[in-house]
């Protein structure tokens, strides 16, 4: 388990539902120090981080964010606005969420065709934002984790920031996942609902493929 | 330990057109299958609640009141009652009629709901989702309690020594919680003291954090530990043996997936399928469903294992050969492991 000085870094996860108590346990897992913060506040969610996520420190979002390395937003979708930008600003920030309708409800917001991740890196302006996680069911993220594993499953990774980007792959490389950049974030729509990537799990170079990315992987 | 079925009463097609989409037809259907259900010695059957095209039963208080003259010794109860966009009172009302027209034989079971076209229906604001649930409940609770009721709330009209009536037949009506994946409604379940049903289809070691939670919250509120109990519910279909459950059940499973836009409206693929089984989806033969409610009782305590008999709307036979199955080779070889 990783302490104070720990070289790994800070992961913070704004919201402990069923997405971000995972996230946060993989963190843990993967040696960092990992901070959960959620609406309900720091006392509500007590016995829920003791139980569920040994390790990690409850505390409010803007405490959890302020030393953070990397920051999981895993709210409902719907909440995303009551994320505060000006806590983020020059933050690596990860969007793992999704546009779906039927436990959604219909989003005004997310009508275009832009990736949903577009749509929130508007409103995060000032942060660095990456799109990842969001292809893999929370549960198989423990489930099919196989840290230094070769053939392991891949997972997507899509910023208009080259370098956050490589931040983030480093932490889904220690979560026991293979990163592939994917591009910028508007690529982010090939890995969302509805596409081969979303429903399926893929090697690196099966990924790489769908991405078609592998005229760049053989270059 | 409680077997059961559920139903949500789906009326998808599919392209060999087997399937019944015909609402009289698809609620005729479920009451047989309450019936054999009642018949073959099984302890429960649930009906969901969903308000789509593609789902027959938006009032399962109403089938269950027909299932309820048409059976005689299983429990009947929802599963769940979408409580956040429902009227307590009424929701009480309904269930102790039900209570009274099956002697004794009604349950709740309680939920958020996996769907929410529920909320703009009855004029629910989704960003309630979760205040509007915890305030009914607590109401329909208050209600279990007292004949006379004096409630005030943000999302229902003040009650002021309100009489709802009738009381039900049994006291108390049970009321059960039901859960997906958040840990928050494990605490909420403990906190009140009220069975918890875990509704999920593989990964059961992930629930047990969500068991751990309950069970400290309960501790925590003070509730003795006897007075809990747990239930789990899930996809399941049985068949003669392991190769021929997969080969017959997947490419229903897998367009069932796909129309209920579960995958964005892509089939799911066999393998995602196979690992789902690999992980603890009960689909096989009677032995590996066995194994899997077997691995639920171990891991997680419960008392209580419903499975979704026809999820998909697959067709009759199927179902029928499902059905008989659970019952004559998976529920005594359970009944028998777990008596104590």
């Amino acid at each position: 388990m990783s302490t104070e000085n720990d070289s790994t870094g800070i992961v913070a996860v704004l919201g402990v539902g069923r997405v971000g108590t995972v996230v946060a346990r993989s963190a843990l897992r993967a040696g960092y120090s990992v901070n959960v913060a959620s609406s309900g506040g720091a006392d509500r969610i007590a016995l829920l981080v003791d139980v569920a996520i040994p390790g990690a420190r409850a505390t409010t979002a803007a405490d959890a964010v302020r030393d953070a390395d990397i920051v999981v937003v895993a709210v409902p979708l719907g909440k995303f606005r009551s994320v505060d930008p000006e806590m983020l600003v020059g933050k690596v920030v990860v969007d793992i969420m999704n546009y779906w309708p039927p436990v959604d409800g219909h989003l005004e917001d997310f009508d275009g065709d832009a990736s949903s991740s577009e749509v929130v890196a508007q409103h995060l302006g000032r942060s660095r934002l990456v799109k990842t996680l969001n292809h893999i069911g929370y549960h198989e993220l423990e489930q099919d984790a196989a840290p230094g594993a070769s053939q392991r499953r891949a997972l997507a990774v899509a910023s208009d920031d080259e370098d956050a980007a490589g931040q983030v792959a480093t932490m889904i490389d220690r979560f026991g996942f293979d990163p592939v950049i994917a591009g910028p974030l508007s690529a982010g729509r090939r890995f969302e609902p509805g596409t081969a990537i979303f429903n399926d799990a893929f090697t690196r170079s099966a990924l790489e493929a769908e991405l078609g990315l592998s005229a760049i992987a053989q270059a | 330990m409680e077997i059961g079925i559920y139903s949500f009463g789906e009326v998808n097609q599919y392209s060999n057109g087997e399937a019944t989409t015909d609402v009289g037809k698809r609620l005729d259907g479920l009451v047989s299958l309450a019936r054999a259900a009642d018949e073959g010695g099984l302890d429960v059957v649930a009906l969901g609640e969903h308000h789509r095209p593609d789902f027959a039963v938006s009032a399962p208080e109403m089938v269950l009141a027909t299932m309820a003259a048409e059976t005689e010794r299983i429990r009947l109860t929802s599963g769940v009652t979408v409580l956040s966009s429902q009227d307590p009172v009424r929701v009480y009302q309904q269930y102790a009629t039900l209570d009274h027209l099956s002697h004794g034989r009604a349950e709740i079971v309680t939920g958020r709901g996996a769907f929410t076209e529920s909320f703009p229906l009855f004029g629910y604001d989704l960003n309630d989702y979760d205040e509007l649930y915890d305030e009914k409940l607590r109401l329909l609770l208050q209600i279990r309690e007292q004949e006379s009721v004096t409630w005030s709330g943000r999302h229902r009209p003040s009650l002021d020594a309100a009489s709802v009536t009738p009381r039900a037949a049994q006291s108390p009506l049970p009321v059960w919680v039901a859960i997906g994946g958040n840990p928050a409604s494990g605490v909420r379940a403990g906190t009140l003291g009220l069975p918890m049903l875990i509704g999920f289809f593989s990964g059961t070691e992930q629930f047990v954090p969500h068991v751990q939670l309950y069970r400290r919250a309960a501790e925590q509120a003070g509730h003795a530990p006897d007075a809990l109990r747990l239930g789990a519910s899930g996809h399941m279909f049985v068949g003669k043996t392991s190769q021929a459950a997969r080969d017959a059940f997947f490419p229903y499973y897998s367009d069932y997936i796909r129309q209920m836009g579960l995958t964005g409206g892509a089939p799911l693929p066999r393998r995602a399928f196979e690992q789902s089984i690999e992980r603890g989806l009960p689909v096989g033969s009677p032995q590996q469903v066995i194994d899997e409610i077997m691995k639920r009782v171990e891991l997680l305590g419960i008392t209580r294992w419903l499975g979704q008999i026809d999820v998909g709307n697959l067709p009759f036979g199927m179902v029928n050969d499902s059905i008989e199955l659970f019952m004559t080779e998976v529920a005594p070889v359970v009944r028998r492991e777990t008596a104590a």
